[in-house]
């Protein structure tokens, strides 16, 4: 197996160095990409997020809770990232990994900051709230897990119900309302290697990547960033990604209201 | 982001709510070599966050199953005290926060550490925050910067950390806990002082791509005055070291 990473990488490496990539992509344009909402009709929202290789399901819970001590005026909101074992040959049962904390915390960091879903609007009751699960489920890892959560975490919110709620109890059978939406965020995440950037790495680039940048961004404003890897990123180029993430937020974006509406 | 309810005054006349200027640091204040059994470490004050940093190796990669062969592996810990904050008593033990922490400044660690010059090796890196004022990555990273050198891991830089946040329209340095609750915007960044390359970079919030380029020639310009306190830590410590 490690020789044939050696190989593959060389590959990469030598490819990149003539501006290629050994799928024929550009070094800014993305793999093709799936999405599609209301994959799981269980669950209040849904999606499946196809990027090249990887696969990600998204599904979205809503229960009445306890209002957050320090947050008495909103709903909650928790995200969580699963790496199931299933999905790639390196991935271990046992606690959840640095590496799916990261995922799920940079996903919820992005949608939290840029106030896509109004917490405000989730209060039940007295100290009553909505808390509402974002469930990122990698069914596959083909390299760039951020952009495809961030894709189908945002069709599933956009497309979720709200169950019918009274005496203090929620009924997810009856679900009249969709879930209130105030702004669409995207991420685009580019990785270096020997000195290029790409973006949407996938498996391969990924294993051999330097470093790897994740912007989250509404179209206007940058509402996350995330450096990951060991690697180095100048200020210059830092600039250059966060230039071209706010160009492609809006086919993102595109993406995402088309499959929620479908 | 805090709630933007009960939002105190955070810039009054031009100045921030403890009276600094935007691109004004807390004083900071290390001391290299302050844990005794350990191999490098150093106390940092910035603020009134106080914090502990110590670095134990490189020795023999434990367990065996995980050395590489090759170069040497890093583990980094950050972690905050119960007694820290000034409201509620913490958890102890590592949380979803503490375990991205540890992550991304690791990273920032294996960029500069030599890992090549220590096959089959481990580095254990500890941040220990005993008081937190916001901004404890920031803190943690600096001292345990200063720790890897006291330590004599042999690094091609001694990097720095600081904070920047958006407050309103202005770009602040080094924010603290108030700022932090109720800023627009918060980032914390790890450079190589050598050529300001950039070895962790994080946000939330908003921020414009102007605000964005501004915040970053105020991380360099405040990382020179960071810098100079790591560097007179280290040189104090040998000064008296010979003495």
């Amino acid at each position: 197996m490690e020789i044939l990473d050696t190989i593959k990488g060389t590959y990469i490496r030598s490819m990149l160095k003539e501006g290629k990539r050994q799928d024929l992509r550009a070094l800014d344009q993305f793999r093709d990409i799936k999405l599609r909402a209301g994959v799981i009709e269980h669950a209040e929202g849904s999606a499946q997020a196809d990027v090249g290789d990887t696969r990600v399901v998204v599904g979205i819970k809503m229960m009445p809770d306890e209002a957050m001590p320090d947050t008495p005026d909103q709903g909650n909101l928790i995200t969580n990232a699963e790496l199931l074992q299933l999905a790639y040959e390196d991935y271990e049962p046992g606690p959840p990994s640095p590496e799916s904390v990261e995922l799920a915390r940079v996903v919820d960091r992005g949608i939290r900051a840029a106030n896509c879903i109004d917490l405000a609007s989730l209060v039940l009751e007295d100290k009553k709230v909505w808390s509402i699960f974002i469930d990122i489920y990698v069914l596959n890892y083909g390299g760039n897990l951020f952009d495809a959560s961030y894709l189908a975490a945002m069709a599933a919110l956009l497309s979720a119900k709200v169950p019918h709620y009274s005496d203090g109890a929620a009924d997810h059978r009856r679900r009249d309302t969709s879930l209130k939406i105030n702004g669409i965020v995207a991420s685009t995440t580019f990785g270096k290697i020997d000195g290029r950037l790409l973006l949407d790495m996938d498996l391969n680039e990924e294993r051999i990547a330097d470093t790897r940048l994740t912007i989250a961004t509404d179209g206007e404003s940058i509402r996350a960033m995330q450096k990951g890897l060991s690697g180095a990123v100048t200020i210059g180029e830092a600039e250059q990604m966060i230039g071209e993430s706010l160009v492609q937020h809006k086919r993102l974006k595109s993406i995402i209201e088309r499959a929620a509406k479908e | 982001m805090g709630s933007s309810l009960n939002k105190p005054e955070l810039i009054v006349n031009g100045k921030r709510h403890d009276g600094r200027g935007f691109d004004q640091l807390r004083p900071l204040r290390i001391e290299a070599g302050v844990v005794k059994n350990a191999d490098g470490s150093a106390y940092l004050e910035w603020g009134d966050n106080k914090v502990l940093a110590a670095v134990y190796g490189p020795r023999e990669a434990m367990p065996k199953h995980i050395a590489d062969p090759s170069k040497c592996i890093v583990k980094c810990r950050y972690s905050m005290a119960p007694f820290s904050g000034i409201d509620d008593h913490g958890r102890s033990g590592p949380n979803r926060r503490s375990t991205e922490i540890s992550k991304v400044a690791r990273e920032a660690f294996e960029n500069v550490i030599l890992l090549n010059d220590y096959p089959g090796g481990m580095i254990e890196i500890f941040m220990e925050i005993l008081q937190s004022d916001g901004g404890t990555r920031a803190a943690g990273i600096t001292a345990a910067s200063v720790a890897l050198a006291n330590a004599g891991i042999r690094m091609k830089d001694i990097v720095y950390a600081v904070s920047a946040g958006r407050i309103d329209k202005h770009i602040v340095i080094d924010v603290d806990m108030l700022e932090d609750n109720y800023s627009d915007a918060d980032m914390p960044v790890v450079v190589a002082p050598r050529n300001n390359d950039v070895l962790l970079l994080q946000m939330d919030g908003g921020l414009s791509t102007e605000q964005f380029s501004e915040a970053m020639r105020m991380v360099l310009e405040a990382g020179k005055r960071i810098s100079a306190e790591q560097k007179r830590a280290l040189e104090d410590y040998y000064k008296m070291a010979k003495e």
